[in-house]
């Protein structure tokens, strides 16, 4: 789906990038940091970091201090990649309660594989910067078929092209990805029942195999462009998000995939920790909310706090995001995963499911997920380990520029905490 | 500082009761009473704890005995006591039970299903007479989720979806077959009211009223309204059968009215009034409307614009039952701050509640209060553990009219306790040990002392029966 225009518009941007960095040419030294790269560096202890223009030139000890440059100690706070934010709606819904303001999910009765949800990413949405100042570098703007808090599901299970968003830029990514969700909470969308879902994604894979004929044909579930979008996934093996929970569901999604000869995401996954040795096996990694323990739905009675160490245990690919429609809880999800690390999964992986490893699943393990000489600075400075309640983002880089980390609400927050000195005085 | 305003509040209380007059009809014995028992356990010694005691107080190496249920005793190098089991602490932290005043656990169950929807009586935007524990199942696999993270007593509320939802109940979270095996003995329950875009989204999409932030508090108004004649109905029967002469048939007694029965126990004290508000200037509506018909507020239940109004609440002595950083979901909800907690702590006399309202959440109140507690620190306010473990038990404990039983670890109190493995402030912490009532309900090493919901039981997609 990398039309022309997207081209064009990515080279835009790059170059608006390349301006502002310019703007703000200059040497800048972290010193004195743990810096967790996520990449071919490891871990490194009193490291630096030295950014020249943007770019990231050095990483290690004892480096030499570039002439002019501006150091910053940080006396053994933490520097990892800027994080992952999940799968989710981040600038494509406000409010979730008000329908003006929510664009994640298509309700025109229809199966649109082509719907592409990029298209209304609001780059100003307050979310985003909220999201941005807790140290959220990128993440995967998805539909949803399923009915969020506004109680609106979408049409068909095939809910759309996901994208990958930076939190930096003023466009998402071209999508990449289709999302695709499955099991109780949208079999009311196949019918009534979760079997016929299977049978509407063959239909359909089955039409996008076989040659377009030309002009309408009424008993095609595609329009010619879904028809062309199901055909790219297909023959350039882009990867399916499959939205699904209960271990039967996955069994047979496994099946599918392999018979189609589809490439598969688990989103969710509730219990698969249960299927862990068949998904390690169809190579097929899950993306795990690591807070869902609870039975919410009969999809779900397996639900465990171990999902993810269980998984990672049995050889399977993690990475991680809250299963939710809103926007609005995206910095959870590095609490999240201190959350799977308190339930015994290795710290080291759980920073990987939020930075390298998603970076890597949707293709743009080049930009995001991890710290390495050459790149463009994308990282964020704690002032402890990120995953701690306690901690909070100090310092930001993102497309080598140094980001803002105040948002509107510490807007509001700076507003009353002036006022309510005056109310005290008074 | 909280006790102050506690008894400040209770002052209020006994000044309602008195304003209102003691009406003998409308506050009748419980019907559906508490048949909680405490369990006979032994008597246990923790030692070597780092102990947050509730009301203010950091001790290190501190022991703490329990008793007969009780906490007996709390300090350095207490002599042993025979017979007891000895607990070796070192290292772990001891707090208060947790306390979560906004619960709907066991009435929007796990799982979440069409026949488990029992929160929200969405017939009439006023259904006082409706009573949150006769729709609560014991067996949601959430009470046992909770008590992992160490909630020794919630309450429940209806939904809010109604002007006036309902009464709540509060429960000990216990395991149990029945909900009145839960109730917390000598618990008031408690009124929900409901501001804001709930009530008039849900009516208002009906075309019913009502519609608007106006027709919510003309609602309101009508229902206190009649709630005040219908007491002073009871008042005269009762100064009828005072003079004498009368039998209490002559007399004529208001006819019972299981509305009313609600609002004006509410008015006198017997019920404890929470509010679902989001907007400070909505919550300055309520404090007027209070006033106007003579009831107190015990807490507004959300409050994500408290701290636009942080002095004000502290000058009624409402408390605020927040999230830590929850915002966005409605229109209401846009101002929302994840410094609100530590800004409604900051005002003099503030008091601050970490509340889920979820049964996600309710499993880890205590990283929710890190959160704030962070964003607190950033912000300039110096908050100590000691401190913001209040947020979690005395503050909930006082709004919900039970400090002097539990949500401190003075002794005679209820020995409602969490031993946890470490700071609890971390999001590495795990609740060890949960006691209620002297009695070890939860315990993370031992399999057999964890709570097994009969839902769970048999489940193949679980082992033996544990939510795990």
């Amino acid at each position: 789906m990398r039309t022309a225009r997207y081209c064009f518009i990515r080279v835009a941007v790059l170059l608006a990038t390349t301006f502002a960095t310019m703007a703000l040419a200059e040497v800048v030294v972290l010193r004195n940091a743990t810096v967790h790269t996520q990449g071919s560096r490891g871990t490194l202890e009193r490291a630096s970091v030295v950014i020249d223009d943007g770019r990231i030139v050095s990483i290690g000890t004892n480096l030499p201090v570039p002439p002019g440059a501006r150091i910053l100690d940080l006396a053994g706070k933490v520097v990892t990649p800027g994080l992952f934010g999940g799968i989710g709606t981040v600038g494509v819904v406000e409010i979730s309660l008000e329908p003006s303001t929510v664009d994640s999910a298509l309700r025109m009765g229809k199966m649109y594989p082509e719907f592409d949800l990029s298209l209304a990413y609001n780059p100003d949405s307050s979310n985003v910067g909220v999201a941005r100042a807790d140290g959220i570098a990128f993440a995967v703007l998805a539909p949803s078929a399923r009915a969020g808090v506004a109680g609106q599901p979408g049409s068909s299970i095939v809910a759309g092209l996901g994208a990958v968003v930076s939190l930096a830029e003023k466009m998402a990514h071209p999508p990449s990805v289709l999302v695709v969700d499955l099991g109780s909470d949208v079999n009311a969308l196949s019918g009534g029942s979760r079997a016929a879902e299977f049978m509407l994604l063959k239909r359909a894979l089955t039409e996008a195999r076989a040659p377009r004929s030309r002009g309408t044909n009424e008993d095609s579930m595609l329009t010619p462009a879904g028809h062309k979008t199901l055909a790219e996934f297909l023959k350039q093996k882009k990867p399916f998000v499959f939205a699904i929970d209960r271990a039967a569901d996955i069994r047979q999604l496994i099946a599918f995939a392999k018979r189609e000869g589809i490439r598969a995401f688990i989103q969710g996954g509730a219990e698969a920790w249960r299927v862990a040795e068949e998904l390690k096996r169809a190579g097929i990694p899950v993306i795990v909310n690591p807070f869902e323990d609870l039975p919410e739905s009969f999809d779900e009675i397996g639900a465990s706090l171990q999902n993810a160490a269980r998984l990672h245990q049995a050889g399977v690919t993690i990475a991680f995001s809250l299963n939710e429609s809103s926007p609005h809880r995206m910095r959870r999800l590095r609490h999240a995963a201190g959350n799977a690390v308190a339930n015994g999964l290795p710290w080291a992986v759980a920073l990987d499911a939020i930075t390298r490893v998603p970076a890597q699943l949707f293709d743009v393990g080049k930009e995001f997920g991890s710290i390495e000489t050459g790149r463009v600075a994308n990282l964020v400075v704690w002032s402890g380990d990120p995953f701690e309640v306690s901690t909070l983002p100090e310092r930001m880089w993102l497309n080598g520029v140094p980001q803002s980390l105040r948002s509107r609400q510490t807007e509001l927050r700076d507003r009353y905490l002036e006022r309510n000195k005056d109310d005290s005085r008074r | 500082m909280s006790h102050l305003s506690f008894a400040t509040t209770l002052t209020a209380f006994a000044l309602a009761a008195f304003v209102h007059g003691t009406a003998s009809g409308v506050s009748p014995a419980d019907p559906y009473p508490s048949t909680y028992r405490v369990p006979v356990s032994l008597p246990t010694m923790i030692r070597n704890a780092t102990v947050l005691d509730g009301l203010g107080l950091r001790m290190d190496n501190a022991d703490l005995l329990i008793e007969d249920g009780k906490i007996k005793a709390l300090g350095k190098a207490l002599p042993n006591q025979a017979g007891a089991r000895v607990i070796d602490a070192k290292g772990r932290w001891v707090t208060p039970g947790l306390i979560d005043v906004h619960s709907h656990n066991g009435v929007f169950a796990t799982p979440d299903t069409a026949g488990n929807q029992d929160g929200n009586e969405t017939t009439s935007p006023t259904t006082a007479n409706v009573w949150v524990e006769h729709g609560v199942w014991p067996q949601d696999p959430a009470f046992g989720a909770a008590l992992a993270g160490g909630i020794t007593s919630l309450q429940i509320l209806p939904g809010s979806g109604n002007l006036i939802g309902g009464r709540s109940v509060v429960l000990k979270n216990v395991p149990a077959v029945t909900y009145q095996s839960m109730k917390f003995p000598g618990a008031q329950q408690g009124l929900k009211m409901a501001c804001g875009e709930n009530p008039k989204r849900n009516y208002g999409g009906r075309q019913q009223f009502p519609r608007t932030r106006m027709g919510n508090v003309a609602g309101f108004r009508a229902q206190w309204t009649e709630a005040g004649e219908y007491l002073r109905d009871w008042k005269r029967y009762d100064e009828t059968l005072q003079k004498g002469g009368k039998t209490a048939e002559d007399a004529k007694p208001p006819k019972r009215d299981l509305r009313m029965e609600t609002l004006a126990s509410a008015l006198r004290g017997d019920i404890l009034v929470h509010v679902h508000c989001y907007r400070s200037d909505e919550m300055a509506v309520m404090l007027d409307m209070a006033r106007e018909f003579g009831f107190q507020i015990a807490s507004f239940e959300h409050a994500t614009e408290a701290y636009k109004i942080a002095g004000l609440l502290a000058q009624h002595k409402v408390c605020a039952s927040m999230w830590a950083d929850w915002w966005g979901a409605k229109m209401e909800v846009y101002d929302g701050i994840p410094e609100n907690i530590a800004m409604v702590d900051a005002a003099r006399g503030g008091c601050a509640i970490v509340h889920s309202d979820d049964p996600n959440d309710i499993q880890r109140l205590n990283q929710e209060a890190g959160k704030a507690m962070a964003r607190g620190r950033a912000a300039g306010f110096d908050i100590a553990p000691e401190h913001a473990i209040l947020w979690l038990t005395a503050n909930p404990a006082r709004s919900l009219g039970i400090l002097d039983k539990t949500g401190t670890l003075t002794p005679g109190k209820m020995a409602d306790l969490v031993i946890w493995n470490q700071n609890p402030f971390s999001v590495y912490a795990h609740a060890d040990q949960v006691f209620i009532d002297g009695n070890l309900q939860y315990d993370r090493a031992a399999p057999a002392i964890r709570p097994r919901s009969d839902f769970l039981l048999g489940q193949p997609a679980i082992e033996n029966g544990e939510r795990k």
